[in-house]
């Protein structure tokens, strides 16, 4: 697939504070591609240096392969829905749809068509006369998505479009909106500090984290091969273990993770010549049992703490040695053995499910 | 408490008797100082004078055939023109300084804000005292300009149209600036983004956004420049000298100079009913279309 949006070593600082550092990354033609991060990490301003509000200080942009770095945002093939939406509160419906389209100097009937077509898509039919006020927040949300898609931009850049909207509405948007980019074909590129929204929407998820891009990657591969301890630590829960290496015997490699615990994994997973590193475990990837369990690396512990969720248990762990880890069990049936507070239990862990994460 | 239940949109609700008594004060001062004054103007307006300078209450139309004559229009028509100049220049000298100080940071906003309103803590009449000291042919501005050797003779324009002018815009600009700057001040700054984004250039956002936006606040600038523009007397007296009476200048003169109370009255009257009409117009025409609701 070819480049769509390219940043070259981009660098945007103001004053003292870099809120770009050096960042190289690659939009794909037709992708949906998340930034995450959390607040003031840089993700927006990422977003405006595509979008042309802010030129970069070092470093060059490419926008279907050519170069825009100094071009001005009027004359860049992008639009933008923005976190407030930014209507025009002079103009209607049809005219805030229709504004990039007017400044195209499009004739009239195709003006026409076209606005028909992306209130359509956004299934704002028959409300074209009203202003923004006579709107409900979910409205004014997908009239700044039609103004938007009207002018057919080659990305269309989304900086928290969902943040202002309530929980139910804005999950059936994520859904939309990415049933729109597919139907579309166009490139996407959403601004959010939400993982669930990320990890729902995207074709690939970029992490940015103090001015730079820490992964880029799909979902899963994200979430479960992080490859920072911020990413791990960021994306989900996870327990991050300081581990030490002890020896590699044959094909597997034995760890003394923090606390005191040994554990085993596959030798290639361990980074050659290391010492130390970091390892993340998903809290529903630890097994546990009233009942001897099978798995590679067995042990037992204490439940410390239990917090019933509905549909899953969140416990508090502890070894006899002093290791502590969070986990997460499903209720699956109200008949099976609860698992309280004060219990010992069994705990497992699949070799594949001990992520290594390189410290710094 | 059916009285507190103060209209929010006029036409919907009448005021409860909490609402009639916050109004109250108003209404009254309102009554004693406009409608009363004003009434006993129109009735005046109708009457003679003996030549004592009293007022005689005989009916007459006389006043009004004297007012409609062409030296009387041709001073309503300089005073119009003067105001309206006045006007254009408010806005083309308060626009971009109300813009200015309206995006400026807020530490800043505030600080150009009070700088505005600084002349407000002196006596208007002394700084119009001032403007003379510098205008005037041995003024500051005249010796500056002869020892930087710009000019040789003594600068003459105080008491001349255009001295009158810049004393008008001098007096009027804060109320140019301070309602534009009010619009301009709640105009979101991502709108501006939006329409960038959208394909405006900054000719376009301007007329586009930033205008429309601002319409409001110019809409008030220019009625509060415009209309006591018109019937200023002060500046026009001190600054033109008797040589640019505009209509101010007339009716206060048949007050206390002319002592011809009717004729006076009836100058006001029609002055007053200039605006009427003409407001009347304009909110016909600036009228905001009727919001439609489904």
């Amino acid at each position: 697939m070819n480049a769509m949006v390219e940043l070259k070593e981009v660098t945007k600082r103001f004053g003292s504070f870099t809120a770009v550092d050096a960042v190289s990354l690659t939009i794909r033609s037709g992708e949906f591609l998340t930034l995450l991060g959390p607040s003031g990490c840089g993700k927006t301003t990422l977003l405006r240096l595509i979008a042309g509000f802010e030129t970069p200080d070092e470093g060059v942009v490419l926008l279907d392969g050519a170069e825009v770095t100094q071009l001005p945002p009027y004359k860049r093939n992008v639009n933008q829905v923005f976190q407030s939406y930014a209507l025009f509160p002079h103009l209607s419906v049809r005219d805030n749809v229709a504004f990039g389209l007017r400044m195209q100097k499009r004739p009239k009937a195709e003006i026409d068509a076209r606005v028909a077509e992306a209130l359509e898509l956004v299934s704002l039919q028959g409300l074209e006369e009203r202003r923004p006020h006579q709107l409900s927040g979910g409205q004014r949300q997908r009239v700044a998505l039609a103004r938007a898609l009207a002018p057919r931009p080659s990305v269309l850049l989304l900086d928290e479009p969902l943040s202002a909207l309530d929980a139910k509405l804005r999950h059936a948007m994520q859904l939309e909106l990415k049933r729109l980019q597919r139907q579309l074909g166009m490139t996407f590129v959403f601004v959010t500090h939400d993982q669930e929204e990320a990890l729902t929407m995207s074709d690939r998820i970029a992490i940015v984290n103090q001015g730079r891009v820490e992964q880029i990657g799909g979902a899963d591969e994200i979430y479960h091969r992080p490859a920072t301890r911020f990413v791990a630590d960021f994306v989900g829960q996870a327990n991050l273990l300081e581990a030490e290496f002890l020896e590699t015997r044959g094909a597997w490699t034995r760890l003394r993770l923090q606390g005191g615990l040994e554990v085993s994994l596959p030798a290639g997973a361990w980074p050659v010549n290391t010492s130390k590193a970091l390892v993340s475990i998903r809290p529903e990837k630890v097994h546990v049992s009233k009942a001897p369990i099978a798995a590679a690396n067995v042990f037992e512990a204490t439940v410390t703490d239990e917090v019933f969720k509905g549909a899953m248990d969140h416990l508090s762990l502890e070894t006899a040695i002093g290791t502590r880890f969070a986990a997460i069990v499903a209720n699956e049936s109200a008949l099976q053995e609860a698992i309280h507070a004060g219990d010992r239990v069994y705990c497992g862990l699949h070799t594949d499910d001990l992520v290594v994460v390189r410290i710094g | 408490m059916s009285g507190f239940d103060l209209p929010l949109f006029p036409g919907e609700r009448r005021p409860g008797w909490v609402g009639w008594l916050l109004l109250a004060p108003l209404i009254l001062w309102m009554a004693a100082f406009v409608v009363v004054p004003t009434a006993i103007l129109a009735v005046y307006s109708f009457c003679q004078r003996d030549e004592l300078g009293r007022v005689v209450f005989e009916f007459s139309f006389e006043n009004y055939v004297r007012v409609l004559s062409p030296t009387y229009l041709w001073i309503f028509v300089r005073s119009i023109g003067y105001a309206a100049l006045t006007t254009v220049i408010c806005i083309v000298v308060g626009f971009p300084a109300a813009w200015c100080i309206a995006r400026s940071s807020e530490r800043w906003r505030s600080r150009l804000v009070v700088l505005l309103m600084i002349p407000f803590w002196t006596s208007f009449l002394i700084r119009t005292y001032a403007w003379i000291a510098i205008l005037k042919g041995e003024g500051l501005l005249s010796g500056l300009l002869k020892y930087l050797g710009v000019i040789s003779t003594p600068l003459e324009i105080l008491y001349t149209p255009t001295a009158v002018v810049l004393g008008l815009v001098y007096a009027y600009l804060p109320f140019m600036i301070l309602p534009i700057y009010s619009s301009a001040e709640k105009l979101d700054g991502a709108l501006i983004e939006a329409a960038h984004d959208l394909g405006c250039g900054p000719l376009r956002v301007f007329s586009q956004v930033i205008l429309p936006l601002v319409k409001p606040g110019l809409y008030a600038g220019v009625l509060m420049v415009f209309v006591p523009a018109i019937g200023m007397f002060a500046i026009t007296d001190l600054m033109g000298g008797a040589r640019v009476p505009m209509i101010g200048n007339v009716i206060q003169n048949q007050f206390f100079q002319a002592r011809d109370w009717p004729f006076g009255a009836a100058l006001g009257c029609v002055f007053t009913l200039l605006f009427v009409v003409a407001y009347a117009l304009w909110q016909r025409r600036s009228q905001p279309i009727r919001e439609v609701r489904t």
